[in-house]
């Protein structure tokens, strides 16, 4: 095996670790200030996917381009389901959480079973075969346009919490729950908006990964665990960890299927999620409980 | 062991119980498989519960003792003749090898909350890949036990038909249920709730904390895995798909907690609603001309949903209230 084929390993599952960075991102931020684990993230990438599928079909929307929409449609979602559903969860105990994101889980995957059956769908994009070639090392052009879509909305959701008012209160909230609520900030509304932007999150890479892979409903489970190693690598909770999480799992499990097998590759990020685990339980980027 | 209930709550015990022994000689084979489906689902989400509800550990991995003691019994019954009392014994030490890792890694690193519950997943799905990939036990095409007719009762060996397989599920169930009420009444017990309440008050009053939460992830999963030979002798097949999916976790764990987390009679309430619920569903939407896959499972999501909205701790305690079936709550 030549070295060029492990530096275009290498680069392919760098460039997909982004979108996988910005799916978990979207988890990160909703455990980091509800304090909700989304267990159904992995369903919602599937549901943007099947969106970008449709507007492909219908429209012919670049599914990297609908990212934009989809984004905004995903917020109001999520936005509204804080609201309705997940809000008087906050409070209970986390099984009780799950078994209401199980729940939701279930109808979103068989709802997109009922509409759409379970053969896997995949999009033909006009560049989906072109590549560039950079010192003799081949780079799918598809890999290069949906990492730099995840890299901006990733930046976008950075800037969000940096510079405005909303994003600092949030964080502050997130900080300090009781701190927040005495100086007056609508606590309810900063959740819902949170969860709105980690479904954001969500919609914009599902869309982009409709560009990437072909999809099937029963792909989600394997999205939302996919979701749940990234931020456990990265630290729970921390924007840089989901980040720097997605570009060390997604070039791992690319170098795992090329050495060892496609099959084990999810083994093989399992274990370091084992390793990270037993050496930094709080992740990476994480910070360590007091 | 069962002196908190009133005698009310005595008597539809033994109702309950006589009922349940005199089922296969009044209802057909096809509600006798679901009661069995609901007597399985109660004895492995009494063994979850020991885990969760006594101790407050999340465990979402549960599958990966049922399928170890699955696959172990099974291949020791088919490749080398060893039938299932002694297999048993092998599926019990391979679920406990499994759990002492978890627990090792979990207990003494302080891996606590949902970081926990996300390390039982990693290594659930370690397991499941693992004999997806495995050839000695037929990777993802699955291992198969040969198929016993109802004719032929081999009891020593687990082979009989329905109604033998419905006594044992049955036995199971209750014995379960009988060991659940002994831990909680024995200073194990009391130790695992005072952790379950707060482990650094129970440490401050001289409980071992890592000591008792590893007697508990022992337990729960040695009981779990003999769940998983039960049912590889039952179904008769094998798959990384079926007994070692996260989907399994979810169902092991949606009965206690639907019935009341940390109760003795919870995970029996919980998987007597689920089970037949599930299908009757099914067997509604048939009615209804309603046929597409899917269809069931989306019913089932929103109904779950409703319920854990609207019952926060459970059936059980609400309904033991109601019925007045207890002295105090439990």
């Amino acid at each position: 095996m030549s070295l060029s084929l492990y530096a275009e390993v290498l680069i392919q599952g760098v460039l997909t670790g982004l979108v996988y960075g910005l799916m978990a991102l979207g988890l990160s931020v909703i455990f980091g200030v509800v304090r909700v684990v989304n267990f159904a993230h992995g369903e919602f990438a599937v549901l943007a996917m099947y969106c970008a599928f449709v507007l492909f079909g219908l429209a012919g929307v670049d599914p990297i381009a609908a990212s934009l929409p989809l984004a905004a449609v995903f917020f109001a979602v999520g936005y509204l389901m804080q609201r309705a559903i997940v809000q008087p969860f906050v409070t209970r105990p986390q099984h009780e959480q799950f078994i209401l994101l199980v729940g939701v889980s279930l109808v979103i995957t068989n709802g997109l079973l009922l509409a759409f059956g379970p053969e896997s769908k995949h999009v033909d994009l006009s560049y989906s075969f072109d590549s560039y070639t950079l010192g003799g090392v081949l780079i799918d052009k598809t890999r290069v346009y949906g990492a730099t879509a995840a890299l901006v909305a990733t930046a976008a959701v950075f800037a969000f919490f940096r510079y405005t008012m909303t994003g600092t209160a949030i964080r502050a909230a997130a900080d300090n729950l009781t701190g927040a609520a005495v100086v007056g900030l609508d606590v309810k509304r900063l959740y819902a908006i949170s969860f709105g932007l980690g479904l954001a999150c969500v919609g914009a890479a599902g869309a982009i990964m409709m560009a990437l892979t072909d999809m099937t409903p029963l792909l989600a489970p394997s999205l939302t665990l996919l979701a749940f190693t990234i931020v456990i690598v990265g630290g729970l909770g921390s924007m840089t960890g989901a980040l720097a999480g997605g570009l060390l799992i997604g070039a791992t499990e690319a170098l795992a299927s090329v050495i060892v097998s496609p099959a084990i590759k999810s083994m093989v990020s399992f274990g370091l999620l084992v390793l990270v685990l037993a050496l930094r339980p709080q992740g990476l980027f994480g910070k360590a409980e007091a | 062991m069962f002196a908190f209930l009133t005698r009310r709550g005595a008597i539809a015990l033994a109702l309950l119980a006589a009922a349940l022994l005199a089922a296969p000689f009044l209802v057909d084979r096809y509600i006798l498989s679901i009661i069995l489906l609901a007597l399985l689902g109660a004895y492995l989400g009494q063994a979850w519960n020991i885990l969760m509800g006594f101790c407050g550990l999340l465990s979402l991995g549960h599958a990966a003792y049922l399928g170890v003691g699955a696959y172990a019994s099974a291949v020791l019954f088919v490749n080398y003749g060893i039938g299932p009392w002694a297999g048993v014994f092998v599926a019990i030490a391979a679920a406990i090898a499994l759990a002492a890792a978890i627990g090792w890694l979990g207990f003494r690193f302080r891996i606590e909350g949902v970081y926990f519950a996300l390390l039982t997943i990693a290594f659930a799905e370690i397991v499941r890949i693992g004999f997806d990939n495995w050839p000695f036990v037929g990777g993802a095409a699955g291992f198969f036990l040969p198929v016993s007719s109802a004719t032929q009762h081999q009891w020593w060996n687990l082979r009989g038909g329905e109604v033998f397989f419905y006594y044992v599920a049955l036995a199971m169930a209750a014995a379960a249920l009988a060991a659940a009420a002994a831990l909680r009444a024995s200073k194990l017990g009391y130790a695992l709730l005072a952790i379950r309440e707060d482990p650094q008050a129970a440490r401050a009053l001289g409980v071992d904390v890592t000591r008792a939460r590893f007697k508990a992830l022992f337990i729960s999963a040695a009981l779990t895995s003999v769940g998983g030979v039960f049912t590889a002798f039952w179904t008769n097949n094998l798959f990384p798909a079926q007994v070692l999916e996260m989907s399994r976790s979810i169902d092991i764990i949606l009965a206690p907690i639907v019935g009341g987390v940390g109760t003795l009679f919870g995970p029996i309430v919980g998987s007597f609603l689920l089970v037949p619920l599930g299908e009757a569903l099914t067997d509604g939407l048939t009615a209804l001309g309603v046929n597409a896959p899917g269809a069931k499972a989306l019913v089932y999501g929103l109904l779950l949903m409703a319920i854990i909205a609207g019952t926060p701790s459970g059936l059980w305690p609400w309904l033991s209230r109601k019925l007045g079936l207890q002295e105090r709550a439990e």
